[in-house]
């Protein structure tokens, strides 16, 4: 005890009671987890988490459904991430049955992920404020996430779980109108964004909650084998857009925000600075973006002429071809891993010649910030509890899966 | 640093089971007592961290089967490249020894291999349920040999 004082500097004396207490699932502060603290006066000595609360067995399913029943499937873990859980999943698939993307469809993915990082940053930070009792970032979290969810639900047809990329391609194209939306969203978002910094990340108080509170060190993170933001917060340069490039990403400009702090308050700024890079990705793929088909042409043959007629005429909706209910992929195991919004997602998919999976495996970022999440609790404050909560951006149910 | 298509070379003078998938991706394939040994080999090669874990139930041949995909955050070279360090066992034996030692990154992963599919990893700190209810009854789940209840989708001939 003496020694996790003198590492913060702290000099009060502390009366020695020891207790445990139980943080959730009903708890405001925990989501759909419990979290079962032993206290030292007000230290936390260790913690638990109960995780599985909203287990749904993702895996265990894969092992029933065919390949393309399951891509709605995989991506309710994370419903304001779902691009990225249903992107990770079909390109695992691609990689089983071999087919080509065409550029214009691999635009459009790397538009629709961008999309949802933002949406998903914004509703990580809104939890993050209302976790510190400041309702405004709370609303303004919300509120400016709704631009974004209208653009994702004019590109893909679905306010949430928008099951918009399919193998070979993505299953609609993109209208001048949606990208005069996209601009008019930046420019908004830009705006909002010295807001937040000016109301939320400047306060006194907020600062005060998240300064040094949960310091993962860099050395630390790469050992516990921490994530996206929260490992960029910690000094490590790691992403997997430049790291293993996916989608359009390797021909896009643009930077990855790296804090040296790994602090509360250097994890929130990361998701803050990750925005105004995804709105600068938006921006050039809205200019750069490439004539030609978004379906591979291997699928686009398979449609009946009749359909493709309605397909050139109309908004460029794919319907999908025969082959997609119950294609039998060659054996084989394929690994896929993007960078979702919560960081990095891994996908290992083991075929056995039949139409069902043998084996998928669905490593979410959460699932992988439960042990950080645990280390960095101990030791900590019981009232920094709801500050590292709401700083790792953890959301239980991508955790269960 | 060493690329990892030099590195799987390395491997396969070592007389180990080393494949190289793509340029990328690779695949070591060990004794369950060299499990340990290998796991070191390859984080003094660069790999610092652990994706997942991954444990697989060979109904046919009583054989279960642990993946460890591996990762690297800080050098340059590998981080584009993941590791694949396969190792299999019988059913008679559901037993592991454990990376927490090397690789404390395997913890959730290996709890939930353990509470999923029954294989013991010995010498982690905490082996017990995470994910399953504490009442929770019957065969692991993830085996094979645990069935559940199909509604059937209408495109499937009911099972």
């Amino acid at each position: 005890m003496n020694k996790i004082l003198s590492s913060t500097g702290m000099e009060i004396d502390i009366v020695p009671v020891e207790g445990e207490l139980n943080v959730g699932p009903q708890h405001p502060g925990s989501g759909h987890m419990r979290i079962y603290v032993k206290l030292n006066g007000d230290i936390i000595d260790d913690a638990e988490l109960d995780v599985g609360y909203v287990h749904r067995a993702v895996e265990k399913l894969s092992e029933n459904r065919n390949y393309m029943h399951l891509i709605p499937l995989v991506e309710r873990p994370a419903i304001l991430d779902s691009i990225h859980m249903n992107l990770g999943y079909v390109m695992a698939v691609e990689k089983i049955i071999a087919t080509d993307v065409p550029e214009r469809a691999q635009y459009l993915r790397s538009f629709a992920a961008e999309v949802n990082r933002i949406a998903s940053h914004l509703y990580g930070l809104g939890i993050l404020g209302i976790f510190l009792g400041h309702s405004t970032a709370f609303m303004w979290g919300f509120g400016d996430r709704e631009v974004w969810v209208t653009i994702l639900e004019a590109l893909t047809g679905a306010r949430v779980t928008n099951s918009y990329i399919i193998p070979g391609g993505v299953r609609r194209d993109i209208t001048p109108s949606i990208m005069d939306m996209t601009k008019k969203a930046i420019e908004y978002t830009r705006k909002k964004l010295l807001d937040w910094r000016k109301i939320f990340f400047y306060n006194p108080t907020i600062r005060a909650r998240l300064e040094n509170v949960g310091v993962m060190t860099k050395e630390k993170a790469i050992e516990w084998g921490a994530v996206g933001p929260n490992l960029r917060a910690s000094g490590v340069p790691y992403d997997v857009r430049r790291a293993d490039p996916y989608a359009a990403y390797s021909k896009l400009d643009f930077e990855i925000p790296v804090y040296k702090e790994g602090d509360g308050l250097a994890r929130g700024l990361v998701r803050l600075d990750e925005m105004e890079q995804s709105m600068r990705i938006l921006e050039q793929i809205i200019k750069e973006i490439p004539e030609g088909n978004i379906l591979s042409d291997r699928f686009f043959k398979q449609i009946p002429p009749i359909r493709l007629k309605k397909y050139w005429e109309g908004q460029h909706r794919i319907v999908l071809p025969g082959y997609y209910a119950s294609f039998r992929p060659p054996k084989g195991e394929a690994t896929a891993r993007v960078e979702s919004a919560r960081g990095e997602l891994f996908y290992y998919l083991v075929s056995d010649g039949s139409p069902k999976p043998f084996r998928l495996r669905m490593i979410t970022p959460s699932y992988r910030m439960i042990y950080p999440f645990k280390q960095l609790l101990k030791g900590s404050r019981f009232a920094d509890l709801v500050s590292i909560y709401g700083s790792l951006d953890y959301f239980p149910p991508e955790a269960d899966r | 640093m060493t690329t990892l298509s030099e590195l799987i070379k390395e491997f396969q003078s070592l007389k180990l089971q080393a494949k190289l998938e793509s340029p990328n991706r690779a695949t070591l394939v060990v004794d369950k007592d060299k499990l340990r040994e290998i796991a070191s080999l390859l984080k003094s090669k660069g790999f610092d961290h652990v994706i997942s874990v991954t444990g697989m139930d060979y109904q046919e041949q009583s054989k279960l089967e642990v993946v460890y995909h591996f990762s690297s955050y800080t050098v340059e070279e590998l981080k584009d490249a993941i590791v694949a360090l396969r190792s299999s066992t019988s059913y008679e034996d559901p037993n592991f020894p454990s990376l927490y030692s090397i690789f404390e990154s395997v913890w959730t992963g290996e709890r939930e291999t353990f509470e999923t599919l029954g294989i013991y990893f010995r010498d982690h700190p905490d082996m017990r349920r995470m994910f399953l209810p504490e009442d929770f009854e019957g065969v692991y789940p993830l085996r094979k040999s645990f069935k559940i209840k199909l509604e059937g989708v209408f495109i499937d001939k009911p099972v």
